[in-house]
């Protein structure tokens, strides 16, 4: 399993996303222009310019058409996939950190970071069939967690939205009515900042990585503890491979505490296991820094990795990969 | 519900004073020295008993008996007299003079009670007064006011001491019986201490104890193994018993900063430095030493940190620890101390210097015991340019005879290394060469138990070595020298590690080397305690490469890693070595731990960790004979060792499969609930995508599609040569 190493940008990675038919791959990163890749060869096809801040977090359209980018800059803005040209932008008071499209791309999730004397919050807004018509009003706010909101997702359905950041609490909010209607249990929940959520194919259950060096397997409806991945190091990133019941972690000793002695001393593996015996089956090393963003291609056969250190790791699975017993 | 309450306290608090307590590590909180917010630990009894014979308050009042009896008229003279006579020692209290009257005859009644400011005064008072003549029928009888309470206590009539019954103890040594003859380790993370037990078997420890904030800064295993002490701010404790930890000794120290136990385990050093109140001053050392059983202090030195100096080099604040060092054997009768030009060797029974002087040696730099033997041996070094050359010698105590000499020139630095049965004496000698400017080395070899103790000269192949460790096998006849050449090829990383015997097969009277194994990533050495195998480690640097190496074969059992390790130990029987990464690094803590020929068994992490000890074991109790005997018939009793190894590694494996069948079971369970609704969100899923049907993700399907395209035609004509 060679990886295909992708070198485009020059800020560390933020955020990695595969489009539905898993032929195109999104990256994000903190300098200023999210990049769309052939998630085959690892080509660069083309760039997104206009936002003036690191870019957190994308979301692509099930069609493929749009693009939806939340950035530093405290704007998110709405692409056209194929041409590049921006169609939209949502102006906030303070940085965008997480977007989330529903299902069936009416809606779209932003979260916002506290920002002076602003809280952070979560902004649902309306997405237009006609870029014309898009307005930037935002059809619900939310507001409660302290500190960043660093995931928003939504639930099943749209009915509802699931959001997890700095004070460790995953939230379950009415998206109609905006109630907050569960918080994960504190007994069992994580103890450190939630860096990262990923939602399974299906969207009945969702993987939460956190500084506290553990990812976390929930039900989405319940929000039910079902599994906990213990590591050695904090965890920046999650991934469910589609395919098989494996899951992935990122991330490795924070930037500024990596010892200067020798890499492997960060860990900056991404570090498989079995989703359902919390066993851990092996590791892809590569990255000299910590890992960022990862993500499954939607045919389970390969998968990406973004790191601090600015690189894009393409891995495609060997075939022994899909034969593994423990 | 004690717990609850606190939290939420805690957290109220932190609301008003505005802490997130999320973004808190409660872990990394360490508490300063000396300060216990109001939550008292269990041991902080110690001083209220050293206390409580003070508590009465009344220390400051003496009662001065034998006064003239005086009507009324006539108190205040009398008063002014007395009033006179205890002010000049100290200051009396305001209204701390009391000469009580007799209500019938309004007389005095020849007593009076005097209040002092402090107990010291009032002390001073009886001492100087007792006894003082006001007239020749007046002699003062002073008492302090608190032995009035204690000797009307004293009961008229003579009674016989009630005698405690004998109660038995508990048998401190149990863990040595344990059925499956594990051994027990104690680790300290966190504010946790936890003693376990190594069930390599089932590749996990077995909880024995666990306790918070067990001791305030560390805690050591006696060298028998039969206690284990801790360290508080009011001393030491030590702590044993046959099923669990009971504290079964105290030893009041303030400030207590090391300890040491003589190896017998009979007496217990402590150590402690204290700020002097004036800063030109220099600290305060004291040094008790106890009986451990009796908790008696048997002999205690006061004095200046220079007083304990040695040498000079490593230990805390000058002093190198410890300071006292013991003689070898279980007898605990001999410990010895370097002075300036001396050598105090004392001796137990009456804990006073054997002879009744020092022993007199000039510019003594090191020494040390021979590990079973009351013997010393000394480094002197050169002395006057040169013309008087460095000096080892042997001298056996108590009758201070020297046994044996060596000198030596040129000699920049010596160590001396003792082999553990106490048979043979390695000193490495660093030498300058002719120019001076650099040094070479050699070893000294004695050997203790042959007659006139003869000594070789042992050179290394390459003189410009230079030597990282250097390790004795223990009870053995081999040792081995890790050493590399750093002077012609600059910072060679890859020393060599040579392995020497002190007898070969055919020649018994010379050192030999066995062999040397060339470019190791290595820098310490750990033998088995039971001989035989060692570790080549390469720790710092290295980033814990470790080599599992069989020195009767010469050759490697294994190679492994454990990233980042500082620490490496071996089990006292040698079945299992022990690999730790410690606080020093904020990384990986936790330990490994390994069979003797370099199977890693099993790992745990622990943040904060900070010590790994296992417990040591006595010497074996089975005469010789015995040892021989099971030694014979060792597949006899291996028989009934490896059916059990074999039921526990079926049981697990079974236990293993019903655990994973159990996870799978319930996984199913999940998913199919999971399949359930989202059929039932089926229609609604379709709805908001705007009647798009293609709910089936999974189920698309990749084609292959060849595409031909001809890039070019052309014709050739080929002919046929016939």
């Amino acid at each position: 399993m060679r990886p295909i190493l992708m070198k485009g940008h020059e800020r560390p990675l933020t955020f990695l996303k595969y489009n539905r038919d898993g032929d195109l791959l999104f990256s994000c990163a903190k300098d200023h222009n999210p990049t769309v890749w052939f998630a085959d060869n690892g080509e660069r096809l083309g760039t997104y310019r206009g936002h003036n801040g690191a870019v957190w977090c994308c979301d692509v359209s099930r069609d493929s058409a749009r693009l939806i980018t939340g950035s530093a800059d405290q704007t998110a803005k709405l692409w056209n996939v194929q041409t590049g040209q921006q169609l939209f932008t949502f102006n906030f008071d303070s940085p965008a950190r997480a977007v989330d499209l529903s299902v069936g791309d009416r809606l779209a999730v932003i979260t916002t970071d506290p920002f002076m004397e602003l809280s952070s919050a979560i902004h649902v807004k309306r997405i237009a069939n006609d870029p014309a018509d898009q307005v930037g009003e935002s059809a619900l706010i939310l507001k409660g967690p302290q500190g960043r909101i660093n995931r928003a997702v939504w639930g099943p359905l749209n009915r509802t939205i699931i959001s997890a950041g700095e004070d460790a609490v995953i939230r379950i909010w009415d998206s109609e009515t905006g109630k907050l209607l569960k918080e994960n249990d504190k007994e069992v929940g994580h103890k450190k900042t939630i860096t990262s959520l990923a939602k399974s194919v299906d969207g009945s259950h969702f993987l939460t990585g956190s500084l506290d060096k553990s990812a976390k397997l929930w039900d989405i409806r319940t929000l039910t503890l079902i599994k906990t991945y213990v590591t050695e190091r904090p965890v920046n990133a999650v991934a469910m491979s589609p395919l098989l019941d494996h899951v992935v972690l990122g991330g490795g000793q924070d930037a500024s505490a990596v010892t200067t002695t020798d890499h492997r001393a960060g860990k900056f593996e991404a570090k498989f296991y079995d989703k359902v015996l919390q066993e851990e089956i092996g590791g892809v090393k590569g990255h000299f820094g910590p890992i960022n963003a990862l993500a499954f291609n939607p045919d389970g056969k390969s998968f990406s990795s973004g790191g601090e250190d600015g690189y894009v790791r393409l891995h495609h699975f060997d075939s022994d990969y899909f034969n593994i017993k423990i | 519900m004690g717990d609850v309450m606190v939290l939420n306290d805690i957290e109220a608090t932190a609301a008003r004073i505005g802490i997130d307590l999320s973004q808190l590590d409660l872990d990394s909180i360490r508490l300063p020295p000396g300060e216990d917010f109001g939550i008292i630990s269990d041991d902080e009894d110690i001083y209220q008993e050293e206390n409580s014979e003070l508590d009465s308050g009344f220390g400051n009042i003496i009662v001065v008996d034998n006064l003239p009896v005086v009507p009324k008229e006539k108190y205040e003279k009398l008063e002014n007299v007395i009033r006179k006579i205890y002010s000049q020692i100290g200051l009396i209290k305001d209204d701390g003079f009391w000469m009580p009257l007799d209500p019938e005859t309004q007389k005095t009644l020849g007593y009076c009670f005097i209040e002092y400011n402090t107990p010291q005064e009032a002390e001073l008072a009886k001492e100087k007064t007792h006894g003082y003549k006001l007239d020749r029928s007046h002699i003062f009888a002073v008492s302090m006011f608190d032995d009035f309470d204690r000797f009307m206590k004293v009961p008229d009539q003579w009674a016989p001491p009630e005698s405690n019954p004998y109660k038995p103890g508990e048998n401190l040594q149990q863990w040595l019986t344990d059925e499956k003859a594990r051994d027990q380790l104690v680790i300290r993370a966190g504010s946790d201490t936890e003693v376990l037990w190594n069930d390599a078997r089932h590749l996990k420890p077995e909880p024995v104890y666990k306790r918070a904030f067990w001791t305030e800064s560390f805690v050591q295993w006696s060298p028998l193994g039969t206690y284990l002490a801790t360290i508080h701010r009011q001393g030491a404790a030590v702590w044993g018993g046959a099923s669990t930890f009971n504290r079964l000794m105290r030893y009041a120290h303030p400030q207590v900063r090391l300890i040491d136990f003589s190896p017998g385990e009979k007496y217990l050093v402590t150590y402690s430095s204290h700020e002097p109140s004036n800063p030109r001053d220099a600290n305060r050392v004291v040094i008790n030493i106890f009986d451990v059983r009796t908790g008696k202090v048997m002999r205690d030195f006061k004095g200046t940190p220079d007083d304990f100096a040695i040498g000079g080099t490593g230990g805390v604040a000058g002093v190198s620890w410890p300071v006292f060092k013991w003689a070898g054997g279980k007898d605990d009768k001999y410990f010895a101390r370097m002075g300036k030009n001396v050598i105090s060797v004392y001796e137990t029974e009456t804990f006073s210097l054997v002879d009744k002087k020092s022993m007199k040696v000039e510019n003594v730099m090191d020494f040390s015991w021979s590990p079973t033997d009351p013997i010393l041996a000394l480094f002197v070094p050169e002395l006057g340019g040169g013309n008087q050359p460095a000096r080892v010698s042997l001298v056996q105590i108590p009758n201070k005879e020297e046994l044996r000499q060596k000198n030596l020139f040129s000699v920049s630095d010596c160590k001396m290394y003792w082999q553990s049965n106490g048979e043979y004496l390695a000193v490495k000698v660093d030498r300058y060469t002719k120019t001076k400017k650099s040094t070479y080395t050699g070893f000294e070899l004695f050997r203790i138990k042959e007659r006139d103790i003869p000594i070789e000269v042992l050179e290394l192949e390459n003189k410009n070595d230079k030597i990282i460790a250097f390790a004795w096998e223990p009870k053995g006849h081999r040792f081995a020298v890790i050493h590399c050449d750093n002077t012609s090829s600059n910072n060679n990383p890859r020393p060599d590690v040579s392995f020497y015997s002190m007898r070969s097969g055919h020649n018994t009277g010379r050192v030999s080397k066995l062999t040397t194994l060339k470019g190791k990533q290595a820098n310490a050495l750990f033998w088995s305690p039971s001989g035989r195998f060692i570790i080549l480690a390469g720790l710092k640097g290295f980033n814990g490469q470790l080599e599992f190496y069989n020195v009767d074969e010469l050759e490697t059992m294994a190679t492994a890693e454990h990233f980042m390790a500082t620490d490496i130990e071996w089990d006292p029987t040698g079945r299992y070595v022990a690999t730790a990464v410690t606080s020093v690094h904020e990384m990986e803590n936790g330990f490994n731990i390994w069979s003797f020929n370099g199977k890693l068994l099993y790992r745990i992490l622990k943040d904060h960790f900070f010590q790994f000890l296992w417990r040591p074991r006595p010497p074996s109790f089975l005469t010789p004979e015995k040892e021989e005997e099971i030694a014979k018939n060792l597949k006899k009793y291996s028989k009934k060792y490896e059916a059990e190894d074999q039921d526990v590694s079926m049981f697990l494996s079974e236990q293993d499969r019903e655990k994973r069948r159990m996870l799978k079971e319930e996984w199913e369970k999940w998913v199919a609930e999971w399949k359930r609704l989202h059929e039932e969100d089926k229609l609604e899923r379709q709805k908001l995508r705007e009647g798009e049907a293609s709910d089936e993700e999974e189920e698309y399907e990749a084609k292959d599609i060849e595409v031909e395209e001809t890039l070019d035609v052309s014709e050739e004509v080929v002919s046929f040569e016939d």
